[in-house]
């Protein structure tokens, strides 16, 4: 997997950010790093007290190059943690680091600066300046730094080309779909060439067919680009298709980290276990999951590379009753898969509970 | 304690009236004299700050002077083509012919430079209104503490007669065109204002989010970001202050005394030559028309954008043609003098003829028109306004009112009351036992306090506690004043015409809404009614039944059924699909689709059609003090022409009261019924 060969270094950290609204919001922080001794009782004593808890002790690290999904459903609070992140809105306690440096302890004229060239957001309802042409939206981040118009315009065609609206410049927002417009937006997140890359539940106003293509789109401009995303979602087939790693919310916090693979295979509660009942198991299980060490020769047998997934292997091992040779990316034999070990693997993703099978 | 209760009270104090006069009149005694202290501080403050107002009114002369010298100056078959260039830009080829056509009618009647006038106060009165409006709109916008203090004081401005503030202005600015233009500004503003707060408040809030990501300063963010996405909204409320102030010039015009067209209108109504007035009262209205779709049409266009990258020249196209196409009409104007002043032997007015037309009319149909007046008068008018009880009499009816004539009443109502109570609710069966007593007792001779406490009650159980009191303070102040008879007489023409117009308004509404064609009939001409200053209303009116109370009714009904028309419609076509969809598919008749799925729901939207009919009603009920009413309205045009700034300003804060009260007690019926049934509007 490419996952291998990824940036270790931390671009985003998002440290203990708590978000409370209410009555007397303020009163439970007065800035500060937001660490407490129990936040699982703090966060209680908040929501008893009339408030919502918006963001309760949220802590990540987004790393150089890497799609970090956050995956929740509404009002888990995922769109105020990207919302946080970009302060947008102010969290009340808690540090947020890009590059090092503590985002909170920034002034607006900072924060202004920060925005025009190392953040872009992209938007649910694209956010689209009804009143300019697609050119003129995707230069307008430009055109706020004061920018020449010859410039802006030539930087905006290469991320025109790049999102594949040609053609459409002098288009208006209201003459254009939903996919185009949202290509719109994410041209216009580009054209300051960010480094760190919100996007908050792009997709969702799309219809699927429109969505698959344009995460198809999305996963291919990264590769290109590689920034360091954050893609908030509500969609977890979505999040399993893009993350490199996700993080799981609930009740404004943070339920379990990690990689997509990791999260179906270990969930940590129900609630975690509950979305990977629908996931398609043969797809998303690599014939790594599922090697074993092989009880006799090896000889003779097929080879398949780690990551092939096991809907693929299905019949090759129908016919198999020996099993295959699994290797790793370098060629060295990871072990064997077979039959029966794809079938409990599979087994163990979709158990409800054992089938009554008669003998 | 409940409504019977209240009515039980109400026929007590009805039957100690005789034994304690202050029961039916409250006495003069202990009227505040409000009205002289209101006149004291008014002459404190002309004689110490007067030059103050003098020196602003002075300031502000030079302007309107210059913009009339230019108007003047132009040919105007030149200034025609600037407003033939302004409509095409707005709206196409059809809204040309018609300022053409309208401009024209201008020019070939001989009123042309009394339209001028008239638009040169326009043309400054607005750019001033909306710049104000828009600031203080951004100042309501960013600061709720300043909203709720603006919005009060918008209320006041937009439902205080016109009348009532034009003396002030007068008294502290003297007299002159500047008067109409202080008058116009007061006026036009406000609907500014709340198009800012609306527009800017409504402006997608990732709209505003992604400004923000794109690095926009503050300053940036409102003006590249905020503003131009609030734009259409922005551009209605100009559309809106236009029309208010052109309406508003048209009317201080009677105070002004300057040869424009609104004292033309009301110089010939007073001469009684309606030919004339009616002639000059179309010029008012075309102008209105010309300039609302001009403005209506430049806020929808907006929406569109031109599509392709162009030039320099091509982007200033309309500019261009304007200033070239201008001067060469300017230099044609020079060598072909009926371009520029239309001669006098070729003016064509028809006012001659219709004056004998109309006289023609008036005798052959004498007694038709007087058998209509009389009947109205007496069966319709009379008893709503003094009751049955002081209505029948021989002369009217042909009866005297006898005691068994009375108990028949009392049982058919009691009846009626119980029967409606058993098939449509317990309210129902109140109302019907109320105006029963009304027509009976007469608006005008229900003691004050029974009246009060009604009102109070209504109010309390409509919208809670603090309307109650708001109610029972306001209609104190029109006792306490010794307004009471005069505001009673205002709501008895008030009433009627509210009442007449919302049922007849609905019926109409209720027809269009099933009917295209209808809709497409009556679309038009409720429009030309909303655009038409309330002034030209009247003329025809007048020309028919002379100056009198019928008029002035008939004059109310005709503006003020549009609103029920419209809010009935709308509310009709835009219910939830979903319920209407279900109801047809469990097998309803259309009958029974519309009385009881798709008028109970529609209900609310129905209502505030009822407060905006009582508003209309209640704007032009001002006007119509002109051809003779008694009511309140009457004492603020007494207050205008005597100089009496205490009395105008008081009876027209009563005016106000009134107007406010109705507006807060419908409308929290209407946002209680919205609630329950889950509908917004």
């Amino acid at each position: 997997m490419e996952k291998s060969t990824m940036n270790k270094d931390v671009r985003l950290s998002c440290r203990n950010i708590w978000k409370v609204y209410g009555p007397e919001s303020d009163q439970f922080f007065e800035g500060g790093n937001g660490v407490v001794d129990d936040p699982e009782t703090l966060a209680e004593n908040m929501a008893k007290s009339d408030h919502i808890v918006a963001n309760a002790n949220v802590s990540f690290d987004v790393h150089v190059g890497e799609i970090f999904v956050i995956m929740g459903l509404s009002g888990s609070g995922k769109s105020t943690i990207v919302r946080c992140l970009s302060r947008l809105v102010e969290p009340d306690a808690g540090e947020i680091f890009l590059d090092g440096e503590d985002l909170l302890k920034k002034t607006s004229s900072e924060l202004i600066e920060i925005r025009r060239h190392k953040m872009g957001m992209v938007f649910q309802s694209f956010g689209l300046l009804p009143h300019l042409n697609v050119i003129d939206n995707i230069a307008f981040p430009l055109k706020l730094q004061g920018i020449p118009e010859k410039e802006r315009y030539a930087q905006a065609e290469r991320v025109i080309e790049l999102v594949g609206l040609q053609g459409r410049e002098s288009n208006f927002p209201k003459e254009l779909s939903g996919g185009q417009q949202q290509r719109v937006g994410i041209a216009r997140s580009l054209a300051v060439e960010p480094d760190v890359w919100l996007l908050d539940e792009p997709f969702s106003a799309l219809d699927p067919l429109i969505r698959k293509k344009m995460q198809d789109e999305f996963l291919r401009i990264q590769s290109l680009l590689h920034k360091s995303i954050v893609f908030i979602t509500h969609d977890f087939q979505e999040a399993l298709r893009i993350a490199d790693r996700m993080a799981i919310m609930r009740d404004g916090k943070i339920v379990q980290i990690g990689r997509p693979v990791d999260l179906i295979l270990n969930p940590v509660d129900d609630y975690v276990r509950e979305f990977t009942h629908d996931v398609p198991w043969e797809s998303i299980l690599r014939a790594s999951d599922i090697v074993e060490k092989p009880d006799g020769p090896i000889e003779g047998m097929g080879r398949v590379s780690g990551d092939t997934s096991l809907a693929s292997l299905l019949s090759y091992l129908s016919d198999h009753e020996e099993g295959v040779i699994v290797e790793a990316k370098d060629g060295s034999v990871l072990g064997i898969a077979r039959g029966q070990g794809l079938l409990s693997a599979l087994a163990l993703g979709c158990a409800i509970g054992p089938a009554h099978v008669k003998v | 304690m409940n409504w019977f209760g209240i009515i039980l009270v109400t026929l007590l104090l009805i039957a100690l009236q005789d034994k304690w006069s202050w029961i039916s009149e409250y006495p003069d005694a202990f009227i505040l004299p409000i009205t002289g202290w209101l006149n004291v501080m008014m002459d404190w403050l002309v004689s110490n700050l007067g030059w103050f107002f003098m020196g602003v009114s002075w300031f502000l002369e030079w302007p309107i002077q210059s913009v009339q010298w230019a108007l003047h100056a132009l040919p105007w078959a030149a200034t025609t083509f600037i407003f033939c260039v302004l409509a095409f830009v707005a709206s196409g080829w059809r809204l040309v012919f018609f300022t053409l056509a309208s401009c024209l009618y201008m020019v070939v009647i001989g009123y042309w430079p009394e339209s001028m006038n008239t638009l040169s106060l326009v043309a400054i009165s607005v750019p001033l209104a909306i710049l104000i409006g828009f600031g203080v709109g951004v100042w309501g916008f960013y600061s709720s503490r300043a909203e709720r203090m603006i919005m009060p004081i918008l209320d006041m401005l937009q439902t205080i007669p016109v009348f009532a503030y034009l003396l002030p202005i007068l008294m502290l600015f003297g007299f002159g065109t500047v008067v109409g233009l202080i008058a116009s500004i007061l006026y036009s503003f406000p609907p500014m204002v709340r198009n800012t707060i609306v527009g800017l408040r409504q402006v997608l809030p990732e709209v505003i989010e992604s400004g923000v990501m794109s690095g926009a300063t503050p300053r940036q963010l409102f003006w590249q970001v905020r503003v131009p996405s609030a734009h259409k909204q922005l551009l209605l409320g100009v559309n809106q202050s236009t029309m208010a102030s052109l309406s508003m010039v048209i009317i201080a015009s009677i105070i002004g005394g300057t040869s424009d067209i609104g004292w033309e209108v009301l110089s010939t109504i007073r001469k009684a030559q309606f030919g004339e007035s009616l002639l000059v009262g179309l010029v008012i209205a075309l102008m209105a028309m010309v300039i609302d779709r001009i403005t209506a049409g430049m806020a929808t266009r907006s929406d569109d954008y031109d599509r392709e990258n162009k030039t320099w020249v091509q982007r200033h196209r309309y500019w261009i043609i304007a200033a070239i196409g201008t001067a060469i009409v300017f230099a044609l104007a020079q060598m072909v003098t009926v371009l520029s002043a239309w001669p006098r032997e070729m003016e064509f007015s028809p006012a001659r003829e219709m004056n004998e037309a109309l006289t023609y009319f008036i005798i052959n149909f004498r007694a038709e028109i007087e058998s209509i007046k009389t009947f109205a008068f007496f069966f319709i008018m009379l008893p709503t306004k003094i009751g049955l009880q002081g209505a029948i009499s021989p002369f009217t009816w042909g009866f005297e009112l006898k005691t068994w004539h009375v108990i028949v009443y009392t049982i058919s109502m009691v009846t009626l009351a119980l029967l409606s109570g058993r098939r449509w609710g317990i309210k129902i069966n109140i109302l019907v036992l109320l105006l029963a007593l009304f027509l009976y007792i007469g608006v005008t001779k229900m003691p004050w306090p029974a009246m009060v406490l009604i009102c109070v009650f209504a109010a309390w159980r409509m919208g809670g506690r603090n309307l109650a009191l708001g109610t029972f303070l306001g209609l104190i102040f029109l006792v306490v004043t010794g307004m009471w008879f005069e505001a009673m007489l205002s709501v008895y023409l008030c009433g009627i015409a509210a009442i007449i117009s919302f049922v007849l308004g609905t019926a109409i509404g209720i027809w269009a809404s099933t009917s295209e064609k209808v809709s497409s009939i009556i679309r038009p001409i409720n429009d030309t009614l909303q655009t038409m200053p309330l002034f030209v209303i009247i003329i025809p009116f007048v020309m028919v039944f002379k100056i009198g109370e019928f008029t002035a009714l008939l004059a109310i009904i005709a503006y003020s059924i549009v609103p029920s028309i419209r809010y009935a419609e709308h509310g009709l076509r835009n219910l939830p699909e979903g319920v209407i969809e279900a109801a047809t598919m469990m097998g309803g008749t259309n009958r029974q689709l519309l009385w009881q799925v798709k008028i109970p729901l529609a209900l609310p939207v129905m209502m505030l059609g009822l407060n905006q009919t009582i508003m209309y009603a209640i704007a032009m009920l001002v006007i119509a003090a002109l051809v003779g009413t008694n009511g309140l309205e009457q004492l603020v045009y007494i207050g205008l022409s005597d100089g009496d700034f205490g009395l105008g300003i008081v009876a027209g804060a009563g005016m106000a009261i009134i107007a406010i009260i109705v507006d807060r007690m419908t409308q929290a019926w209407s946002k209680k019924r919205q609630a329950q049934l889950g509908l917004e509007v």
